[in-house]
């Protein structure tokens, strides 16, 4: 029996302590300690690549600690699997639902662990428990409706009342607000409260931080592997969490100055893009803005807000509905992204993994996959001329790799980033436009990122790019332009207030 | 999001028995190939001759092309099965036009001479992977299923054209100027049969067109992530055709080739073969995931096939036992690939990866 420095150790449930999770070199949580008390809700705040998702895989059996140990009810458990974890209790709720959209709601939450009598599945009891179960939640849809026509925050209250039906006593969400109406939202907290009043304990990770601080109970803030402050609802509040999230030193740089901004390189006008699921709306709403050659414009919004949906229009993916893009006053036509590379917009995409790396290919092959051109000779490619351009582009852009034959897998996700963006670099862009490029990544890397940014803007080089930590809009943006479903609800200079950036995208609705 | 982590993990100082187990894997063909020949010479005292060896060699040269056609299509994630058709459909358009093309409008016989032929027969072969890449890239049907779909087609076709039966005696006559169909099978430039020859000119300019051109890089990068591929500019749909027809002109080479040798163009002619050609593509360590092999690799891996089967054919043992004996082989080489490429990734999946715990610098 372990009773460590907590002062009520008989309400918690679960101890989390010196956690430490390493990936190949690179060391995700450093030796972190985390209570869940019985009944209550339990925030962990922090930005991206702080190592929230990774605890809670540890929490939940999906990943194993390099050290550390988990106590839960007095016992030391370890937790092989996620079915481990279930049977102890545990349950998690991941950011991108983890329900077949095929099957109805009756057959994912039994999903697994089916009911069976003699043999076959009994689905007379399924339906009654799952009626029983969509009661509770105030989920009023059929048990026999396939997942996949249901709304996504129906999906979240079906994915919910799948982890209370294993009697879940600790239950860990990933997000779950981050695709919910507000309406949604307010369902999803009454849930909640239900649940603690049962005595079911969750931990609650979201982006959101007023919205979080409307349910938790407790906070916990992680910043690059380590747990940086842990406080009570009474003690903190969001300028506590903001404080302790991005630390005392937090500096993502200035806005560069000292050169005249130039002629308007990428202008963009009325461009509307449909919303591919349902054609009847934009996305993107008659949208227009220009970025000047050597300015940086951040474009703030929430998930939804059309900002990757804009970039990749413009970068020229993807069918446009309406609108002009002009790069330094000339129309382009509507040539796919191989032609918009050559004019000299280049997209730095959201998601690296999916979007930006070949994960077969070595760090020199994936930087300069968009410029082979330049070490053709005579129609081949030279491995001289080739291995040369690498060597350089990783100098320029810091990327910390013993050479260009390194594979790109090796890389920490903030190199990783930095290889997209030298990839990007090296096609010599007019216009470049960045989709989230901290994402994952810590605060040094970003600041890194930045800086480059920075500098290349100082050369002339127009930056789009776009953040949903409104952080990072007061970094070296010239402007920021917020966007709100679709179309901009606001734009500020540097100078701006946070909170009214934030009021203008909308994501005062949740308070 | 598993495979980060051990990706990163690959980039460790791996120990020294690491290092041996590696080269072993990394080798596997060439030692198979070694192991090969050795048990069969010990066996058979005419497998390691001249003779024998460029008899197998001719036969070699069918597979190795089918492979490398397929090497290409499997390069970017896809997979051919239509290659045994069109090399059967090919040899019958071959066939076909050195017996001469009644022309009943107006009461003649087209004789095309020998070069014409083979060239319409080779660059239908190249018409039938158009399709196929159009299938693919522009109508986004799954690979497996659009070739499989051309595999039964073009199959069919072939034996349309020739109610079934197989035509003979595709020599030409001396009077009509459509003789020489035999150099492909039987001649010898140098001593070496040209099937082989025309195998390593093959081999040497789709060599070239990996590892040294910006096609070749794009095939590579399409196969390894191909959001990304395009994302760099990277004419995805283009080169995805591309592999395609290319695929379809080495089968159609192949089947021509097999039509000279055998001096008649049966319309069943390359049954099977398809899954002969991707097993020596797997031989040779390509994964079937996309974006990884190399043409020396995929050579090695139709010798591999090829030695194995005629070298059970010289010491006698039954065709039946030869069956086996490459579906074994197969099975290894395919547990040795998941071997050297690790837990399939799922990179590819377009998941919005949790990038909080994979990727912290």
């Amino acid at each position: 029996m372990t009773t460590e420095d907590t002062p009520r150790a008989a309400d918690v449930v679960l101890q989390a302590r010196d956690i430490v999770k390493t990936y190949g070199g690179t060391r995700a949580l450093k030796g972190v300690n985390f209570d869940i008390h019985r009944g209550t809700v339990t925030t962990l705040f922090g930005e991206n690549g702080a190592g929230k998702s990774t605890l809670m895989k540890i929490l939940s059996g999906v990943e194993q600690p390099t050290s550390g140990r988990i106590v839960l009810d007095g016992e030391p458990v370890a937790f092989a699997t996620t079915n481990d974890a279930r049977d102890h209790g545990i349950a998690i709720i991941h950011q991108e639902l983890s329900l077949a959209p095929n099957l109805s709601v009756r057959d994912n939450i039994f999903l697994g662990r089916e009911i069976t009598r003699g043999g076959a599945v009994d689905y007379a009891e399924e339906t009654r428990q799952t009626r029983a179960l969509l009661e509770e939640m105030h989920l009023d849809v059929d048990p026999s409706t396939p997942v996949g026509d249901l709304r996504v925050g129906q999906q979240q209250i079906v994915e919910i009342a799948r982890a209370l039906s294993i009697d879940a006593r600790i239950l860990i969400m990933d997000e779950p607000t981050s695709a919910l109406a507000a309406k949604e939202v307010e369902i999803l907290f009454g849930i909640i409260d239900e649940l603690t009043s049962r005595g079911v304990s969750l931990v609650y990770i979201s982006h959101h931080l007023e919205e979080a601080l409307q349910v938790t109970d407790h906070a916990v803030v992680l910043r690059d592997g380590t747990m940086t402050a842990r406080g009570d609802r009474a003690e903190i509040d969001l300028d506590w969490i903001v404080r302790h999230m991005v630390g005392e030193n937090f500096d993502l740089g200035s806005p560069p100055d000292g050169y005249e901004l130039g002629e308007p390189a990428l202008q963009v006008q009325d461009l509307t893009v449909l919303d591919p699921e349902s054609p009847d709306r934009a996305i993107v709403d008659g949208l227009s803005l220009d970025v000047r050659a050597g300015e940086i414009v951040c474009l703030y919004g929430l998930m939804g807000a059309g900002r990757t949906e804009l970039l990749e229009a413009v970068a020229g993916r993807g069918e446009i509905a309406g609108g002009r893009v002009l790069l330094d006053g000339q129309e382009l036509d509507r040539g796919g992204i191989r032609d918009r590379i050559g004019r000299g917009i280049a997209l730095v995409p959201e998601d690296r993994q999916r979007d930006g790396l070949v994960p077969t290919m070595s760090v020199g092959q994936n930087l300069t996959l968009a410029s082979i051109r330049r070490f053709l000779s005579r129609g081949l490619l030279s491995r001289v001329k080739e291995k040369a351009l690498a060597t350089s582009l990783i100098k320029d852009v810091t990327v910390k790799a013993p050479g260009p034959q390194t594979p790109i897998g090796a890389l920490s996700g903030g190199n990783q980033q930095k290889v997209v963006i030298g990839k990007v670099l090296a096609t010599d862009p007019a216009v470049m436009l960045l989709d989230e490029p901290s994402r994952g990544i810590d605060i040094g890397a970003k600041a890194e990122v930045f800086s480059l940014l920075a500098d290349h803007a100082r050369d002339g080089l127009a930056v789009l790019f776009t953040t949903s930590e409104v952080e990072e809009c007061f970094s070296i943006a010239h402007r920021i332009i917020v966007l709100r479903r679709g179309r901009i609800s606001a734009e500020f200079g540097p100078d701006a207030d946070k909170a009214d950036v934030m009021a203008a995208s909308g994501e005062a609705v949740a308070t | 999001m598993t495979a980060t982590p051990a990706a990163a993990a690959a980039g460790e100082k791996p120990t020294k028995s690491l290092d041996i187990s590696k080269l072993l894997i990394e080798g596997r063909a060439f030692l198979a190939l070694a192991l090969i020949i050795v048990v069969f010479s010990l066996l058979s005292p005419n497998f390691l001759t001249v003779d024998n060896l460029l008899i197998m060699a001719s036969h070699v040269a069918i597979f190795a092309l089918l492979s490398m056609g397929q090497l290409l299509v499997i390069l970017t994630g896809g997979i051919d099965l239509s290659v045994g058709s069109t090399l059967g459909f090919s040899a019958v358009i071959a066939g076909f036009l050195l017996r001469g093309v009644p022309l009943d409008v107006f009461g003649v016989t087209l004789y095309p001479n020998v070069f014409v032929s083979v060239l319409i027969a080779v660059l239908l072969g190249g018409l039938i992977g158009v399709i196929n890449g159009v299938l693919v890239a522009r109508f986004k049907v799954a690979p497996f299923v659009a070739t499989l779909g051309m595999l039964y087609v073009v199959r069919g076709v072939a034996l349309l054209m020739t109610n079934g039966r197989t035509i003979n005696d595709i020599s030409g006559d001396e009077g009509l100027g459509n003789t020489g169909i035999e150099w492909l099978g039987f001649n010898r430039v140098l001593g070496i049969p040209v099937g082989v020859l025309i195998m390593a000119v093959v081999a040497l300019i789709i060599a070239l067109v990996l590892a040294r051109t910006t096609f070749g890089r794009w095939l590579y990068a399409t196969g390894g992530n191909a959001r990304a591929a395009e994302l760099s500019g990277v004419p995805v749909k283009k080169v995805t055709v591309w592999v395609y027809v290319i695929a379809g002109l080495c089968s159609a080479i192949a089947g021509v080739i097999l039509a000279s040798t055998l001096t008649s163009a049966s319309p069943t002619a390359g049954n099977t073969y398809e899954l002969t050609a991707i097993a020596g593509v797997v031989i040779g360590g390509a994964a079937l995931s996309g974006g990884r092999g190399t043409v020396r690799g995929t050579l090695l891996g139709a010798f591999v096939i090829g030695f194995l089967s005629d070298g059970l054919v010289l010491v006698g043992v039954s065709a039946y036992w030869q069956t086996v004996f490459v579906g074994a082989v197969i099975v290894i080489a395919v547990m040795l690939n998941s071997l050297e490429y690790g837990r399939p990734r799922r990179t590819k999946q377009p998941t919005a990866a949790p990038a909080d715990a994979t990727t912290t610098s």
